[in-house]
């Protein structure tokens, strides 16, 4: 808070420098721009009791050229010197009604047990604008989207909601203050159904029994109202992901919130849903609700925001219009560093065919159907494709987690009878699962555990295992890979995403695949720790490992594979070479394949 | 060939769901045959009449199970509430009775009332441990299954003429327990309504009550009920609160129906009553089961027994059958919710 005065003062000329950024500027949007009018203005002003950058400015230099002043960011003109003055002066003032400041996070400061995890970060939300936040993984904006929810307690700092102080002891109290939140880790009952779901918490009641009745109507009537097409009666747990992900958000709409956070709303929406998401929030937008927006996709930030606040390390780092942010420059502020290329260049040549896969076709449905490839020493391949298009199942096809229908795998020639992972595993495959946190880490088990532990074979010295030995490999991993962590012994839940997927990858180099699939290997993984997780990537292939890579994020594949392979509902659609052809739009060829069989 | 295919998943899954009815049909069936004399009213209704005090036991337990818990203290809570419940119905004609100055009856309802007090007593210590210290249930109720063992035994002990079993009671209490309608020639037992009741009652609950949708939502996925707004202390402490009532109307009436209660009281009946709800698909993964699943569970454990002593089998390959049914049939029953890769 009191840096935020600090930089308010220091922007005495209005208009010209970036830190006005929270001017409301932010929150323009035409129609209601007109219908509102300059009549507003007056209340626009200094109604928060922090006072922000515009209305610090409208307050000093009169509300016309602080108006203009506001404008003049977001179209980069000089304050009052645009020819539509008039319009101008319109539109911020909308804006100021529109952008009163309904939320306040000031001086938040959270410790965890041996990590500072918000350090003295501050956030404002105004009325009717979607504020994203955005920072690496472990910079800690779930940790105060928890401290705002009553999830976590804040040590020190305040929050405000209409500038009344408030201390939320348990989730409760927040929904119950309009406050709402669609967590990252979908919290859902999956054997209940959707609607028992939706109300959880305040199940409707007729004569003090649970109405089925009114529970399925008023569901059905959120959903109409979303284009939510889901009956509300079915098991939620038999819904795709994505279906799930859109019932946590019409809950979260049920609730009537005045405050919405969506935490990651979109990480396994594919892009039509995407578009569908965009268009409720739109709608929540133009109800006046203030939605703070917790992505790593750029894009999909800059499409949406109208402001946008960058977390570092649990510190507050910048809060800008999203209209003068660049993709760079996001990735900078993140990162604290510039980072010139988002990829790696990949200049590995593949050599010999490594691996081939024949016919490839689960036995238990829905499964892969008859996908036949070959994988080539030091070739990335990727995978690409919609969520459900059955993508995971080929690598656990091939790795033997699942059950084989039919199809052959050959590896150099040589048939393999991958039945189960320990097979595979000698076998010279290894398999990085999509769940990181469901199937990959041991959680309450240290590093050393965790790099170790699908190796043990190595390890063993007169019917023991060698502490030593582990050790040495551990820190050579720790070392190679360039993990952060305090000592071996840390538990891994301690260590951020990334650290605990290069973690995992290293617990598979010490296995020494030949061939290594890789299933969502970036996924919830900060800008910063992905470049490096794509640098460990190529050099793998560049020891002449075959890389099979799955991911939903179209420009990685494009950015560093050497081949992408389109599934579309279990089966192979196409296969884009990415280093002979030229392809003028690879992300529009990606998406007509992928929805080539559904 | 795709029909054919079709046809036997639809039959897989036909086994699969009714699996139960289908295990005590057949063990009924092949009852009958070994011994045809089995297929008799009274034969059913002495099953029902067995099972039904156990049966209102296990409708309390499945409640924890489903919040993924369990109760090993069933039983010796039980214990302790069927000794207080004897202590207060004895017979005022009968000499060596443990309250001496009790000159009348009481009326019924009061003996109930205690038995259900104790028995909410313990039931919330381990709601407490549960909710608040965050305990396993496991571990706390083996806490208070010694400390209410304890109990009973001071209880009993304190006899003037010392240690011995609680027994005769007065005959109206023995009526309310033990009576039933008369319907021509047959008598349908109270024990059996009671059973049915609270089975009725419990279903209710269960299904249409908030709390009974909490008590799922908690123990399919905490984390997401906690951040539903869910008051998770409040609704596991009454989950506790209702299984106390349960063991105590269950214990009130075990009291009667056996007609002398000692320090061995309620041994093992968790175990029973736990081995009841599995049978009936109440899983200890949490968040599942039903009702009817619980009460179909714990009568074909009674079925079991009873008929395995109708048939004379030797008791300690009893024990082995038992066994065996159960992994059999929860092995059957896991199947339902397996995803198969």
């Amino acid at each position: 808070m009191a840096e935020l005065g600090k930089e308010n003062g220091a922007v005495s000329e209005p208009a010209v420098s970036p830190e006005a950024a929270t001017a409301p500027g932010a929150a323009v949007s035409p129609e209601t721009a007109i219908a509102q009018g300059a009549a507003v203005a007056g209340e626009s002003t200094g109604a928060s009791a922090v006072a922000d950058a515009g209305a610090a400015q409208a307050e000093s230099a009169g509300a016309e050229a602080g108006a203009g002043a506001a404008v003049g960011v977001a179209s980069a003109e000089p304050a009052g010197a645009a020819p539509g003055a008039a319009e101008a002066t319109a539109k911020t003032a909308a804006a100021g009604a529109r952008g009163d400041v309904i939320l306040e996070m000031i001086g938040i400061d959270k410790q965890f047990p041996g990590v500072k995890a918000l350090d003295d970060v501050h956030l404002t939300l105004r009325k009717g604008t979607v504020h994203s936040l955005m920072g690496e993984n472990g910079a800690g904006k779930s940790t105060l989207m928890k401290c705002l929810f009553g999830v976590y307690i804040e040590d020190r700092g305040e929050i405000r909601i209409d500038g009344r102080p408030v201390r939320f002891d348990n989730p409760r109290q927040a929904l119950d203050n309009g406050v709402a939140m669609v967590h990252q880790e979908l919290n859902q009952v999956l054997r209940r159904s959707v609607m028992e779901n939706v109300w959880l918490g305040r199940l409707p009641k007729k004569y003090g029994f649970v109405s089925h009745k009114k529970m399925y109507d008023e569901t059905k009537k959120i959903f109409d109202e979303l284009e939510i097409k889901v009956d509300p009666r079915t098991i939620i747990g038999k819904l795709s992901v994505s279906q799930r992900q859109m019932v946590e958000i019409a809950k979260a709409v049920s609730y009537n919130a005045k405050i919405l956070v969506l935490d990651e709303p979109t990480s396994s929406l594919t892009n039509q849903e995407v578009g569908h998401l965009f268009r409720i929030i739109g709608k929540l937008r133009a109800m006046g609700v203030g939605i703070i927006y917790i992505s790593h996709k750029i894009n999909e930030i800059l499409q949406i925001s109208d402001e946008v606040t960058i977390m570092r390390d649990g510190k507050w780092a910048a809060t800008r219009l999203a209209s003068d942010l660049t993709t760079d420059e996001i990735i900078s502020l993140m990162v604290g560093r510039d980072l010139t290329h988002q990829f790696p260049e990949n200049t590995n040549k593949p050599g010999e065919v490594l691996m081939e896969v024949r016919g490839l076709t689960g036995k238990y449905a829905p499964t892969c159907q008859d996908v036949s490839f070959k994988l080539r020493e030091g070739e990335i391949l990727g995978v690409a494709g919609l969520v459900g298009s059955r993508r995971t199942e080929l690598l656990e096809n091939i790795f033997g987690v699942a059950t084989l229908g039919s199809g052959e795998v050959f590896l150099r020639g040589k048939r393999m009878d991958n039945r189960n992972s320990m097979r595979s595993i000698r076998n010279g495959f290894a398999l990085l699962t999509e769940e990181r946190r469901a199937t990959g880490i041991f959680p309450l088990q240290g590093v050393q555990f965790n790099t170790v532990v699908a190796n043990l074979r190595a390890y063993i010295a007169r019917g023991l295992l060698s502490e030593k030995k582990m050790q040495t490999d551990t820190a050579g991993m720790i070392d190679s890979m360039h993990v952060k962590t305090p000592s071996q012994k840390t538990h891994i839940r301690y260590l951020s995403g990334g650290n605990q997927q290069k973690v995992i990858i290293g617990r598979w180099l010490l296995t020494e695949p030949d061939v290594l699939l890789l299933d969502e290997p970036t996924r919830g993984i900060d800008v910063g720790a992905k470049y490096e997780i794509y640098q460990l990537i190529i050099q793998l292939a560049g020891r002449g490992k075959g890389i099979v890579m799955v991911s939903s994020e179209m420009p990685e594949l494009i950015g560093i594979c050497d081949r992408i392979m389109v599934m579309s509902n279990g089966r192979l659609a196409g296969t884009l070479d990415m280093r002979n052809e030229q392809y003028e739009n690879a992300q529009e060829e990606i998406m007509r394949l992928a929805a080539q069989y559904v | 060939m795709a029909d054919a295919r079709f046809d036997t998943q639809k039959l897989k899954d036909f086994f699969l769901n009714y699996s139960l009815y289908i295990i005590l049909g057949l063990m009924i069936v092949v009852v009958i045959i070994i011994n045809p004399a089995f297929l008799s009213v009274s034969n059913f209704i002495n099953i029902l009449r067995q099972a039904s005090t156990r049966g209102i036991l296990a409708l309390g337990v499945a409640g924890m199970i489903v919040l993924a818990g369990t109760d090993l203290s069933a039983g010796r809570i039980l214990g302790c509430s069927a000794a207080m419940t004897a202590s207060l119905v004895q017979s005022v004609t009968y000499a060596s009775r443990m309250y001496p100055g009790m000159e009348k009856d009481l009326p019924v309802v009061v003996p109930l009332a205690a038995s259900i007090a104790i028995a909410v007593i313990f039931c919330l210590i381990n709601g407490f441990g549960v909710a608040k210290l965050h305990l396993h249930a496991f571990i706390v109720s083996l806490g208070t299954q010694l400390i209410a063992f304890g109990v009973i035994c001071i209880y009993i002990d304190s006899q003037k003429n010392g240690a011995q079993a609680l027994s005769t009671f007065n005959g109206k209490f023995l009526n309310v327990v033990n009576g039933g309608f008369q319907i021509g020639s047959f008598t349908l037992p109270y024990l059996i309504i009671y059973f049915l009741i609270a089975a009725v009652c419990m279903w209710i609950v269960w299904n249409k009550t908030a709390l009974g949708k909490n008590m799922f939502a908690m123990g399919g996925n905490m984390e997401a009920a906690a951040v539903s707004g869910v008051n998770i202390t409040k609704n596991i402490m009454l989950i506790y609160l209702v299984a106390g009532v349960l063991y105590g109307i269950a214990a009130f009436l075990e009291a009667g129906r056996i007609g002398s209660v000692n320090t061995g009281t309620g041994l093992n009946y968790d175990l029973d009553a736990i081995s009841g709800c599995v049978i009936g698909g109440v899983s200890f993964s949490g968040g599942v089961g039903t009702i009817p699943g619980a009460c179909l569970g714990v009568i074909i454990l009674q079925a079991i027994t009873y008929s395995l002593t109708f048939l004379s089998v030797n008791p300690y390959l009893q024990f082995i059958i038992k066994g065996l049914i159960i992994i059999l049939a929860v092995s059957i029953d896991v199947r339902k919710y397996l995803a198969k890769k």
